[in-house]
């Protein structure tokens, strides 16, 4: 994977920036050329609080090219306090204890290394929220 | 708009083919169809493919496959919506007559899946999904159907033996299908014992990795006349999309373009669900296929588990599903999916199924998608 390709994503990513519709306040993440609700394109840039819960989830035994050396690992539909949902992995607990409405929390993470560019890759991963 | 009819089939035993190159298997198929139909004539060739690019370092089917099949000045295109290329590929060819822009247009599909590794091959399909928003996050298709698996278990309580249910009857049909991949029957217990995929679903739960190609050859209601074969009108063609990301849909459960693909179908041959004898559906998971049977409208939402433990959809039930043996036993060459549904389609219509051949049909259904639902085609094809 090429630099730029990585590098355009990061707000999201590495922040969790989303797009809210100024007209109609729907949430987009990630962003979306035009609002899916009303078609408006006048978006402000606003921070996801990273909490939410699990939508849906399952375990990943066979893993794509790049994630072999993570199996097994959680993986789920998260959603947002504020209303949008995020699919991510789920770490830093035993997959096979995880049960749909379990509050979650956004952690900044190594995804995993591009072996030709040498690209190291971050973004989200959601872990439970078990409160501070 | 020209009225159409399907005039020829072609379908080649699928598997693993490792003798044999796309160009060969797509030539194959098409050579196939054109004997069934008793003419060489093609005014156009349309082909379906998802990723010739991935599995074989190979682009340019469009010159590739009329090349090699001898045919090299005919005008052809590839047609790609990840594993509802077939399906639009025979859309295309539709278009292709119904505008009166050619009177005899071939649409093959073809995909040539093991010249890479079974991990190559995961991350190719994984293309089908959001590449910077799933696919990044290491989400796979079992994956994804696997979220959707849960959800439904958890709204409706949908079972373990339902999902089992749906790989049961698609392997006895299969077993019935001498062009099937895996043409034998499962038991319950092997289903069970196949390894986790992605929880809910296990490896049996999931359609195979397979070589493959079919053809249909397509012309006017009036030309087809003249033919040898039965011809059987293609009365109803419909065609939407949907979000490619799951995380996308207020609701993972809703498959909506399969919903709008169907309800345009429905309204072009003026027909309600009621209408329909059977139906060849994309059941790449068996999670897929329980889906599809309420985005079809054959069940309420959440029946689509017990209907298919019950019975509905067997060989001998009110709503027969998959007679081929569906994509998990007969094979899911991504491609050439949504063209082999049609030629089971039509083999069904005529007659000519052997011992799976249903009673008392007139008229059936073929719905094929493309990722998780990502787009959809269906087709609704009659006997005249
Ligand atoms: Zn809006």
């Amino acid at each position: 994977m090429q630099v730029p390709r990585y590098w355009r994503e990061i707000p999201k990513r590495y922040r969790l920036e989303a797009a809210q519709c100024k007209k109609c306040l729907n949430i987009s993440f990630p962003e979306k050329f035009s609002c899916p609700e009303c078609g408006s394109r006048d978006f402000k840039t606003i921070k996801l609080s990273g909490k939410g819960k699990i939508s849906t989830h399952t375990i990943i035994r066979i893993a794509p090219e790049g994630f072999n050396d993570q199996v097994p690992y959680g993986m789920g539909i998260i959603e947002m306090d504020e209303g949008p949902r995020i699919m991510a992995q789920i770490t830093d607990c035993d997959p096979e204890k995880l049960k749909t409405g379990d509050r979650m929390i956004y952690q900044f993470r190594r995804i995993r290394e591009d072996g030709s560019t040498g690209v190291i890759m971050y973004a989200y991963k959601f872990v439970p929220d078990v409160g501070i | 708009m020209r009225k159409l009819a399907i005039i020829g089939i072609g379908l080649i035993k699928w598997g693993e083919l490792w003798e044999k190159s796309i160009r060969q298997i797509a030539a194959e198929a098409i050579s196939k169809c054109l004997e069934d139909a008793g003419t060489d004539r093609i005014d156009a060739m349309t082909i379906g493919n998802m990723s010739g690019g991935l599995f074989n370092g190979q682009e340019h089917l469009s010159s590739l496959i009329p090349d090699h099949l001898g045919r090299k000045n005919i005008p052809a295109m590839r047609i790609e919506s990840a594993c509802a290329s077939g399906g639009m590929a025979v859309r295309t060819a539709c278009l292709e007559v119904a505008s009166g822009f050619s009177d005899y247009a071939i649409a093959v599909g073809v995909e040539k899946m093991t010249d890479i590794s079974g991990n190559e091959a995961t991350y190719a399909l994984a293309t089908a999904a959001d590449q910077d928003y799933e696919a990044f996050h290491g989400v796979t298709f079992p994956g994804l159907y696997a979220m959707m698996a849960k959800a439904h278990m958890d709204r409706y309580g949908t079972t373990r033996d339902q999902l089992s249910s749906v790989v049961i009857k698609n392997h006895y049909n299969g077993s019935l299908n001498p062009n099937a991949q895996f043409p034998f029957k499962i038991t319950s217990d092997q289903v069970l014992k196949s390894p986790m995929v992605s929880d809910p679903l296990r490896l049996l739960d999931c359609s195979p990795i397979t070589d493959g190609a079919a053809a249909v050859l397509i012309t006017t209601l009036e030309e087809a006349k003249k033919l040898k074969k039965q011809p059987v009108f293609i009365s109803g063609i419909g065609h939407a999309s949907d979000s490619i990301a799951l995380s996308s849909r207020k609701d993972i459960l809703k498959l909506e373009a399969v919903e709008l693909s169907t309800d345009k179908a429905l309204k072009m041959a003026g027909k309600s669900i009621r209408d329909i004898d059977f139906a060849e559906v994309h059941d790449c998971f068996s999670i897929a296929e329980i889906m599809i049977l309420e985005a079809l409208g054959v069940v309420a939402p959440g029946e689509g588990g017990k209907a298919s433990s019950d019975g509905l959809t067997g060989l001998n039930g009110n709503f027969p599903v998959n007679p081929s043996g569906g994509l998990k036993s007969k094979g899911h060459p991504v491609g050439a999916t949504g063209v082999a549904q049609i030629c089971e389609a039509v083999t069904q219509l005529r007659g000519e199924a052997g011992e799976r051949q249903l009673k008392n049909i007139r008229t059936g259904l073929t719905q094929n998608m493309g990722g998780s639902a990502g787009s959809s085609v269906v087709h609704i094809l009659e006997v005249i």
